[in-house]
């Protein structure tokens, strides 16, 4: 099946859902409204067979030159099709406003954790997820080292840490 | 010299402290802290071909509280500091700590929000081993290196 048929087939069953589609190379990407990712989800995987949810994971796109504050981030969930051998990208934007997503956890158990990591990296919340908490950085960590804007430099020990002489780079 | 002029060959003075440090640095029981990658060297070191039991250290216990040398073994990120410094804290005196590879030492190539950049920030380092990761000759190099500085030591602090 060509990834057009697929998005011609998304975008019978879901009017105005498809923002646009595109082939670059083999990797084949549909950039879904954020309000539609779980029921289009839910439709490629009970009747296209994508069984196999690869990876989710988010991309910040603070300060590029085609993008706002509305078009912040993207979060990216990599389909797989064991039936058909296909693999498809279905992408949606996140405002930074508003930073929810719909979780897919109900759909496929192993976004449960990744969903977590987009939260701990990004703080993309993901609305129904069972147990949306940090799942790399610990508990007392403030903020999400993944952002744009989240300072390079910024160290946040959970301990008092020795000092052993500062490093003249530092300064 | 001292009592061997009287007694013979069978018979050998020396002070306590070197006796001491003789035996310390001799029998090394190792409590091996692997967290990444560098723990392939840590395993080719301990196994035959480069063979630590020749100098002693060949036993690594599976409690902190049994050994007197730590070896922390790869990367250390700032959600793990606490444990390593809680398991340089129930080692029993005298102990001391290899840093073992690039990461331990200094951080590494990581520089950023997770890493810590080197375990001396967190508990004393008595040897650091280059490399990334380091050749078992360096890591014997550095055991070596820890036996002349065990030998040093004052029993009388």
């Amino acid at each position: 099946m060509k990834i057009m048929e697929l998005a011609g087939i998304i975008k019978e069953k879901f009017e105005k859902s498809i923002l646009s589609s595109s082939v670059f190379y083999d990797n084949e990407t549909i950039v879904i409204r954020k309000e539609d990712v779980f029921d289009v989800i839910k439709f490629l995987k009970d009747e296209q067979s994508f069984d196999f949810l690869m990876d989710v994971t988010a991309v910040d796109y603070k300060g590029y030159p085609d993008r706002n504050d509305e078009t912040r981030f993207e979060i990216v969930y990599n389909l797989f099709s064991y039936k058909n051998n296909k693999r498809l990208i279905i992408k949606t934007l996140v405002d930074e406003k508003d930073l929810t997503v719909n979780s897919i956890t109900s759909l496929y158990h192993s976004a449960d954790w990744h969903e977590r990591e987009v939260y701990d990296m990004f703080g993309i919340k993901f609305i129904n997820h069972p147990n949306l908490k940090r799942i790399l950085m610990y508990d007392e960590f403030v903020g999400h080292p993944l952002r744009k804007d989240y300072p390079f430099k910024k160290r946040q020990p959970r301990i008092n840490l020795r000092d052993v002489g500062k490093n003249e780079e530092e300064e | 010299m001292g009592l061997e002029t009287i007694f013979g060959k069978s018979w050998a003075t020396s002070k306590m402290e070197y006796v001491i440090n003789w035996a310390r640095k001799f029998s090394f029981f190792d409590y091996p802290f692997v967290t990444a990658c560098c723990g392939m060297e840590f395993m080719s070191t301990f196994a035959s071909t480069y063979d630590i039991a020749r100098f002693g250290a060949e036993f690594p216990r599976f409690s902190p509280r049994q050994a007197d040398v730590l070896f922390v073994v790869g990367t250390v990120n700032q959600k793990l500091a606490p444990v390593l410094r809680m398991t340089y804290e129930q080692m029993v005196e005298p102990k001391w700590v290899l840093s073992f590879g690039a990461c331990a030492t200094s951080g590494g190539f990581y520089d950023n929000y997770a890493v810590v950049d080197g375990i001396d920030k967190i508990i004393p380092v008595d040897v650091y081993i280059p490399g990334c990761p380091p050749r078992p000759k360096a890591v014997l190099d550095a055991l070596i290196k820890l036996q002349e500085h065990v030998q040093r030591e004052k029993l009388i602090k």
